[in-house]
């Protein structure tokens, strides 16, 4: 039988949805958790509920490719459309399971850089910002950030905290006044990350074709493995099929 | 449009846009302030989209009070970049924000308090010393907050579906902070899509937006969102984000893109001439999904 192919971005996809567990209250962002968002309602997870900041609450994703949260096809059939103020409320009110951040740099104890890279310029590279990747990451209950595996971006420590993860250890987030919450997985083009009860984060599964020695030379801090490490399971052949049949055209996968 | 930014946006002025996020940009009102050449705005919102970018590249700006500036479905935005890192063309500060903090600074200028307590933020770098934010603690239980100040917009520009001339205006879809913004500034300009019979806009009361007699002005500007979306009328270009990432490298670029999209025409019916009938009208909604009547007798 012949392996199905796959982008590394339908993996990331594939694992950003086996976070979602059925019924939770997920803050989905942009880009590919609104894949991972889609693909695990029509998997295992169909009761999930999606919450977007613009104000959108949908039980069942779009139909549609999305390229914004605001585009139409997000708000034709959604259970609720209301202000940010609604739905952020409920992240800060600790409803929100799970919340997805992308990131320019993310350090070991899962802190995110969304503001301000060091770079070519005098002193600075200027980013985007936060968004609400902040608030997510300082209210939702647990969150996963995905982001392409190299040494610039998986950093020793990041030049910015925009979004809070466990600072510098365990029990930082508490002496901020942080209510919950915390990192619970990186899901880079490499590995699923997860954090030790220091704060920190280790490789806990490899993805297919790629090595030890690969996300060593890849990573800005001597990470850790993982012990009982296995090889991040690979896209189903119905996984991809969703996943296409949602972006037939590769736009967020390629 | 041009009498509307003319009298109600002032060089120096904080101007509220991007409101609803993604969709409703009101982008021909943008356009019109690099026309009529402001100086020295102040630009507030959450995620602006290539608004801001635009903004800033044509030397409006320079102050920002946002959460995300940028390019939302293709990356980041080069004009923003050149001038927080380059000070091109001029100088540029930044106020950082997230999206709800933007959110609740509005609310505190809609509700006339000075500051709203949130526990977002805590530990992020946005909130350290020297930034807006001031820390604090409950003196309801001693828990430690931040305290989000007033945000309050000298003016604030909404793109809504329909409207009619007293200043009532119907928009649906997701609002983000729409409303908050409305409230808190000390003047509004609603940008309509369609321009309805007041009676329309009382059939509906709980679809209004912002209480009418706070709007300060009123202007027909049918495809004034384009290339955001407008629900139930047309969908999001998506490929003229692209186009214009990639049209904005460099400065030059961007002059040439502005040159070209804003200053080469003399208003909104002549930029959608320019994008041409074609890609408008593929962008049109066919469809139909009508919410249900609901009845508002008293009798």
């Amino acid at each position: 039988m012949k392996a199905a192919t796959y982008s590394a971005a339908e993996l990331m996809v594939v694992a950003g949805s086996r976070e979602i567990a059925d019924r939770d209250v997920v803050f989905v962002g942009m880009r590919l958790p609104l894949l991972a968002f889609a693909l695990a309602n029509r998997m295992h997870a169909p009761s999930a509920v999606g919450l977007f900041e613009n104000g959108v609450i949908r039980d069942r994703p779009s139909e549609s490719l999305l390229y914004t949260m605001g585009d139409p096809p997000n708000i034709e059939g959604a259970s609720m459309c209301c202000s940010m103020a609604t739905v952020m409320g409920l992240l800060q009110k600790g409803e929100v399971d799970l919340g997805f951040i992308g990131g320019a740099e993310v350090d070991r104890f899962g802190n995110i850089n969304t503001s301000y890279a060091r770079g070519a310029a005098p002193d600075f590279v200027k980013l985007p910002g936060s968004g609400g990747a902040a608030d997510i990451a300082s209210l939702a209950k647990r969150f996963v950030v995905i982001i392409d595996h190299n040494s610039r971006r998986l950093v020793e420590r990041v030049a910015y905290v925009t979004s809070p993860g466990n600072g510098d250890g365990s029990g930082w987030r508490e002496r901020q006044g942080l209510p919950r919450g915390g990192p619970s997985a990186i899901i880079t083009t490499m590995a699923v990350m997860r954090f030790d009860s220091d704060g920190e984060a280790f490789v806990a599964t490899v993805h297919p074709g790629a090595s030890d020695d690969d996300i060593r030379a890849n990573t800005g801090w001597p990470v850790r493995f993982a012990p009982d490490r296995v090889t991040t399971p690979a896209p189903t052949e119905e996984e991809l099929r969703v996943i296409r049949e949602i972006d037939p055209t590769a736009f967020w996968t390629s | 449009m041009r009498e509307a930014i003319s009298r109600f946006v002032g060089d120096g002025d904080s101007v509220a846009m991007g409101l609803a996020l993604e969709a409703l940009i009101p982008f021909a009102a943008g356009h019109e302030i690099i026309r009529a050449r402001r100086r020295d705005l102040t630009l507030v919102g959450p995620i602006s989209d290539i608004l801001f970018d635009q903004l800033i590249g044509a030397g409006c700006v320079s102050r920002v009070i946002a959460a995300w500036i940028g390019n939302v479905s293709a990356g980041l935005g080069y004009n923003y970049r050149r001038a927080a890192e380059n000070g091109l063309p001029h100088a540029l500060e930044i106020v950082d924000h997230s999206n709800f903090t933007i959110s609740l600074g509005l609310t505190a200028g809609a509700l006339g308090v000075p500051y709203m307590p949130t526990r977002t933020l805590l530990g992020s770098d946005i909130a350290r010393e020297g930034s807006t934010f001031a820390g604090g603690t409950s003196p309801f239980g001693g828990e430690q907050l931040l305290y989000v100040p007033a945000i309050v917009p000298d003016v604030t520009v909404l793109h809504v579906q329909r409207a009619s001339d007293d200043g009532g205006a119907h928009a649906w879809g997701n609002l983000g902070v729409s409303a908050e913004a409305a409230l808190a500034a000390k003047r509004v300009i609603v940008v309509a899509e369609e321009i309805v019979e007041r009676s329309v806009i009382t059939s509906d009361p709980n679809r209004v937006l912002v209480p009418p007699f706070r709007v300060s002005a009123v202007v027909h500007e049918p495809g004034g969102a384009h290339p955001s979306s407008v629900q139930g009328s047309h969908g999001r270009d998506h490929a003229f984000y692209g186009e214009y990432h990639a049209a904005t490298k460099t400065a030059a670029g961007s002059d040439e893109w502005l040159a070209r999209w804003v200053r080469g025409v003399e208003g909104r019916a002549e930029y959608l001439d320019l994008l041409g009938s074609q890609r408008w009208r593929s962008l049109a909604v066919r469809g139909s999904a009508l919410a249900a009547p609901v009845n508002y007798s008293a009798t």
